[in-house]
């Protein structure tokens, strides 16, 4: 399970490589750096900031409405899979294990007799709340320790540095047994812990490239004419970090975000096919897909719904992301 | 620059003690008694666990028993699997197979992602580019596990085009490669493209056209050689992670490679596996990461070592 | 076109990496049929323990081991019943001192011969403190056992030199080359019916020499010998010219090709890349597909393992106190239709804790219609109990293929009483046998059991006697503690009858619920044909013959 990796200690050229992700994403960082200063107040409130000029092209974008309209309904979904179906998903009868899709259940029924299209609404809770939580999480975590880094240098730099290449050697299969091993659940763990220890798995050790990101850049921002010029002012490190250096140096990150939040989703399914993932009974699309896996050529329909669905959210993630950074970068307007 | 590959190397020492010691001590932490589940479900004789967890510094305090293995580690030995393995020879034996898959993988996610990253670069927001969009990220979003399993079904056991497990051969490997590559293929697609819409739009490019030169060639030549630089940075970085990120096409392939070895290692709690396996890959990683950046500077001589 | 610096580095990596693998891949594994068209491939698995009897208690290597060791009595691997191998003769008068006379011209692979020490030094070796090995508790019975365990420091959790009292066991005497008698230590009339399992395997003098060297490359009697090891990738046995048993075998040779992953394994069978695999996956059983695939190349046979449900000990878990709730909770629990859909046939419902398919005086229905689903009977029975408060866990280990019946079966006991009843994955198998072992597990959990060798007295006193290594819910009965201690003393027909009378005695406490018993499915290549599957879901594979 690969993380993703910046190499350290080159100066960038104008345009580098970015990290990626266990399944092959990411960003490029720096694509802001040449644009101007935004945030700090002053810039927001111009009326051709870039901010105002990606969200009018945002507007515009097709990639984005779709995207935008999908994300929409699936969260719609993890927030009432009542108002999309009346059938308990929880109801399961053997004797209708495996049938295919039919008049009364359009998805078919899984191995347990449950109804298909029922498990698959009411996974998309688990599978979202994973997806976001982590990515918020990695992103907070990373950024900190990346900003911290990449303003102070020095030796807390080469420290943070080289704990992050600590962490990223770590195998995400490894951390996450522990995670999951250290707080076993009980019968009496509410699914919302049971979601939470993947979230911790899966980022305990995800956070290194956001880290390496923010620090790349923080690095770059740090340099520019206007935080020097805070600096000069006699600001004090916190307001220039939190106003002129973190939103210059966080599109990156929010945009390696919206990407690695799909990655995450497909994360835990493939943490559920090696038997460590999430457990009923929590339902997820993950735990249905490793569980079709077994059944792919007698009955395709347990695979292909839930993985339709993951498909199509990570999609939605993904154009998302594409669709805002080519909104935020000033060499594509 | 040489002063810089010594510090970078110098600073390599801490990350792998530390790593080391990080990995040891979490397989340490892992709950359960590795050799309760040596009898299947029933219990094991107390002598055989107190000769196995003396054998193995078990009940030692963690330092120590992490600074005996190190010590051995530093005189070259491995240590042996709780089968009674020498951990050496089984990295020796697994590391070529995984090398092998890497490479390979490494190979079609650049043949592939850069063919497919012209094409969409050259007209951005056609037909091409979309459909390359498109094609590279839905290959991403849907779990390795699913098309592993479909390509070994339909490649190997239906059209009989490649072998359906890993015998051994190089070739038996290039359906696994492709599998493996296809992950990684979205994003050296997107690099390209990314790099060549912003390079074919630079004065040097104008000037290659104003003086006539024909569109393949400002591409091939002009165009592609700047816009690969940030595709050998992620090459380095993929390479360190496809080394270590594969079991699960390691298993689909029956590929003794050092994914299943880590993966293996950790279900049977066994910490001198799992160290020695992630202590060789993060040299490797850490060593392919180092030549990719100095490669960087000596081919771009904008960028400098600081 | 010149190569530009850029592409020459990419391609130089790659092409570096792929000649640093191509030094270092040294493997000579050809293609899957092998170099003879005589030899025959099956799948094998990595062994968890070097290749010695004593400390080979899984499949993987005991797969091996059972080809390349002949032991003095083996199975029929149809009726699983015993009959003499290398012994000519076993008997005793009293069931406790026994008399093994050996056949003569035996030989180990090395060309030594096999006597009455082969196997005493074995046991003895086997049992003796120090060497600590994972089988000994098989010679357990042995009179003087006790005497050659010693001491361990239970600070440095290492053997104290010169502890123990004796290094060999006083119950074994050799009595000449081809004659040793065995004392046990009470009488045992079913004694004789373990002899053919690993752990009593003889071994050559080569083994005590070096007995490092012997785990990899272990030197045997059986009808195959040992040739190559290479981990991860194959082992190779060939015909043994000189094997003294009755039936030689056809093939020359067989090889175990490893897997990690059972659908790897399977793709190859279907490619015909491999020849025999002696356990489908649950992905080539479901709706029979198998059959589609393999035609009529498949075998379904009965094995020796069983698995059950078992209550957490009263100390653990005290809901669980009255057997009616038991019971109950068995009745409610739709076996035939679980075995259809989940296992696809891979089981037959349980009605005993005995396999009687497979063991020899087993019979069916000692459980009764406390093993048959009856929903009206299992809510009845239920509303005389207090009940059970709060939701009960079926725990289980994650890391293999319960999830689809643990599911099943709780969905049957939610439904038919009302209890609300959660699966619960523990993450490994290490883990969820340390729960139990140190009684920390609560609710119900799976246990399974695999027979050592086919008889009544495996099934009962090792799992449910007080105080038995594998009785995971401390049951205590003594009347059946009595019934089986007599059972072992009378022998033959009486024997047996009173293990049955043991056995009807579980119905009553229901310490654990059977669920079903395993059947093997196995499938076969082209290439081969007359395949056999021992009751040990080995292959046999001195019936095994190729077809081309």
């Amino acid at each position: 399970m690969s993380r993703p990796t910046i190499p350290d200690q080159v100066v960038p050229p104008p345009a580098r490589a970015g990290g990626r992700r266990a399944a092959g994403r990411g960003v490029r960082p720096g694509r802001t750096r040449r644009g101007r200063p935004r945030g700090g107040g002053h810039a927001a409130s111009t009326p051709h900031s870039l901010a105002g000029d990606a969200w009018r092209d945002l507007r515009r974008s097709p990639v984005f409405l779709i995207s935008a309209a999908i994300i929409v309904v699936l969260v719609a979904m993890a927030a009432a899979p009542g108002l999309f179906t009346s059938t308990d998903p929880e109801a399961c009868d053997l004797a209708f294990s495996r049938q295919p899709p039919s008049a009364s259940a359009w998805f078919g029924y899984d191995l347990q007799g449950c109804d298909m299209y029922a498990r698959t609404v009411y996974g998309a809770r688990a599978s979202i709340l994973v997806g976001v939580l982590t990515t918020i999480g990695i992103a907070v975590v990373g950024s900190v320790i990346g900003m911290i880094a990449g303003y102070h240098g020095g030796w807390l730099d080469t420290l943070l540095s080289r704990v992050t290449d600590m962490f990223f050697a770590v195998p995400m299969l490894l951390g996450a047994i522990i995670v999951l091993a250290t707080f076993p659940s009980t019968v009496q763990t509410p699914a919302w812990q049971t979601i939470g220890k993947v979230v911790l798995a899966l980022g305990v050790l995800g956070w290194t490239t956001v880290a390496r990101l923010m620090r790349s850049t923080v690095i770059q921002v740090k340099q520019a004419e206007y935080v020097q010029a805070a600096r000069g002012l006699g600001a004090g490190s916190r307001r220039v970090l939190l106003r002129h250096v973190l939103p210059n140096a966080v599109a990156p990150v929010v945009v390696y975000s919206t990407i690695i939040l799909g990655v995450f989703v497909v994360l835990e399914a493939t943490l559920s096919f090696l038997g460590i993932g999430l457990r009923p009974p929590v339902i997820s699309w993950g735990i249905a897909i490793s569980e079709a896996r077994a059944y792919i050529r007698q009955s395709p329909h347990m695979l292909l719904f839930p993985g339709a669905f993951l498909s199509v959210t990570v999609l939605a993630f993904i154009m998302l992301g594409d669709a805002v950074r080519d909104a935020f970068d000033p060499r594509l307007r | 620059m040489g002063r810089y590959v010594v510090q970078r190397l110098g600073q390599m020492v801490p990350v792998v003690i530390g790593t080391t010691f990080l990995i040891y001590a979490l397989v340490w932490a892992l709950p359960g008694d590795p050799f309760a589940a040596k009898c299947g479900d029933r219990p094991c004789p107390q002598r055989y666990i107190d000769r196995m967890t003396a054998e193995y510094n078990l009940d030692d305090p963690l330092p120590l028993a992490y600074l005996k293995y190190m010590g051995n580690l530093v005189t070259g030995d491995f240590g042996q699997t709780f089968t009674g393995a020498s951990i050496a020879d089984e990295l020796l034996q697994r590391y070529p197979t995984t090398l092998q898959l890497t490479a390979l993988a490494i190979l079609v996610e650049v043949v592939i992602g850069i063919a497919a990253g012209v094409l969409a670069g050259i007209r951005r927001g056609g037909f091409l580019d979309n459909l390359v969009l498109v094609s590279t990220l839905v290959v991403v979003s849907i779990p390795v596990f699913v098309t592993g399993l479909l390509a070994q079904i339909m490649f190997g056991v239906r059209l009989g085009w490649f072998p359906v497990t890993s015998d051994g051969s190089l070739f038996s490997l290039v359906l696994p490669a492709i599998v493996l590559g296809s992950l990684s293929l979205a994003f050296v697609a997107r690099l390209v493209r990314a790099n060549l819409v912003e390079n074919l739009r630079t004065d040097y490019v104008r000037t290659a056209i104003a003086k006539g030169l024909t569109r393949q060639r400002v591409i091939g030549v002009h165009t592609l050689r700047n816009s690969l630089i940030p595709v050998v940075t992620f090459v380095g970085a993929d390479f360190g992670g496809l080394l270590g990120g594969a079991v699960v096409v390691e298993g689909i392939f029956n590929i003794p490679g050092v994914g299943n070895m880590i993966f293996r290692g950790i279900n049977a709690h066994e910490g001198g596996t799992v160290t020695a396996a992630v202590t060789v890959l993060v040299l490797v990683f850490l060593l392919v990461n180092l030549v990719v950046d100095l490669l960087y500077a000596v081919l771009d001589p904008r960028i400098r070592h600081v | 076109m010149p190569v530009s610096p850029r592409r020459s580095v990419v391609l130089g990596t790659v092409a570096l990496a792929l000649a640093l693998g191509a030094c270092g891949g040294g493997d000579d594994s050809s293609d899957a049929a092998g170099e003879s068209a005589n030899t025959v491939t099956v799948r094998g698995c990595n062994p968890q323990n070097p290749f010695v009897p004593a400390n080979t208690n899984e499949v993987c290597g005991g797969d091996i081991l059972d080809q390349v060791f002949s032991f003095l009595i083996s199975y029929d691997p149809d009726t699983g019943d015993m009959a003499n191998e290398i012994a000519a003769d076993i008997s005793s008068d009293d069931s406790q001192v026994w008399t093994i006379t050996l056949e003569e011209g035996w030989t180990f692979h090395d060309g030594s011969p096999v006597t009455a020490s082969s196997f005493v030094d074995a046991w003895n070796w086997a049992a003796l403190g120090s060497n600590a090995t994972l089988n000994s508790y098989f010679f357990e019975p042995i009179q003087g056992y006790a005497d050659v365990q010693g001491e361990f420091d239970p600070e440095s959790g290492e053997y104290v030199e010169g502890s123990a009292a004796a290094e060999t066991m006083s119950g074994l005497q050799v009595v000449d080359d081809l004659t040793f008698t065995v004392t046990l230590s009470q009488p045992e009339s079913q004694f004789s019916l373990r002899l053919g399992y690993t752990a009593f395997a003889p071994l050559p003098q080569a083994f005590f020499d070096d007995p490092e060297a012997f785990g990899q490359h272990p030197i045997g009697t059986g009808p195959f010998q040992f040739e190559s090891w290479e981990p991860n990738i194959d082992v190779r046995l060939t015909a043994y010219p000189d094997y003294a048993g009755d039936v030689q075998p056809s093939i020359d040779g067989a090889i175990y090709r490893i897997y990690e992953n059972d659908d790897a394994a399977y793709n190859d069978l279907q490619a015909d890349q491999l020849d025999i695999m002696p356990l489908l996956p649950t992905s080539a059983l479901a709706g029979n597909t198998y059959q589609i695939d393999l035609g009529d190349r498949y075998i379904r046979r009965p094995t020796g393992v069983t698995e059950t449900i078992t209550f957490a000990p009263v100390s653990v878990d005290d809901r669980f106190e009255d057997p009616r709730l038991r019971q109950a909770i068995s009745m409610a629990i739709d076996r035939q239709t679980i075995v259809d859909t989940i296992f696809s046939g891979a089981r037959t419902p349980a009605t005993s804790w005995s396999i009687p398919q497979v063991v020899p005086g087993a019979v069916p229905d000692t459980c009764g219609d406390f093993c048959t689903y009856n929903e009206t009977a299992a809510q009845a029975l239920y509303a005389q109990t207090d009940g059970i408060e709060g939701p009960i866990a079926l725990s289980f280990n994650g890391d293999s293929d319960h999830n689809g019946w643990v599911t099943a079966v709780c969905n049957n006991i939610t439904d038919v009483l009302g209890i609300e009843c959660v699966p619960s994955p523990v993450v490994d198998l290490a883990t969820f046998r340390d729960l139990i072992t140190n009684r920390e597990m609560g609710g119900i959990f799976r246990t399974g059991w695999q027979m050592d060798y086919p008889s009544l007295e495996n099934f009962l006193v090792p799992l449910y006697a007080t105080g038995a290594s594998a009785n995971d819910g401390d049951y205590h009965n003594q009347a059946f503690d009595d019934a089986v201690n007599e059972a072992a003393t009378l022998g033959g027909v009486p024997g047996i009858a009173r293990y049955l009378e043991a056995e009807r005695m579980l119905a009553a406490d229901m310490p654990a619920i059977p669920l079903w018993h395993r059947v093997n499915i196995a499938g076969y290549s082209t290439h081969v044909d007359n395949v056999r599957i021992t009751v040990f879901q080995t292959v046999d594979l001195l019936s095994v013959t190729t077809t081309g």
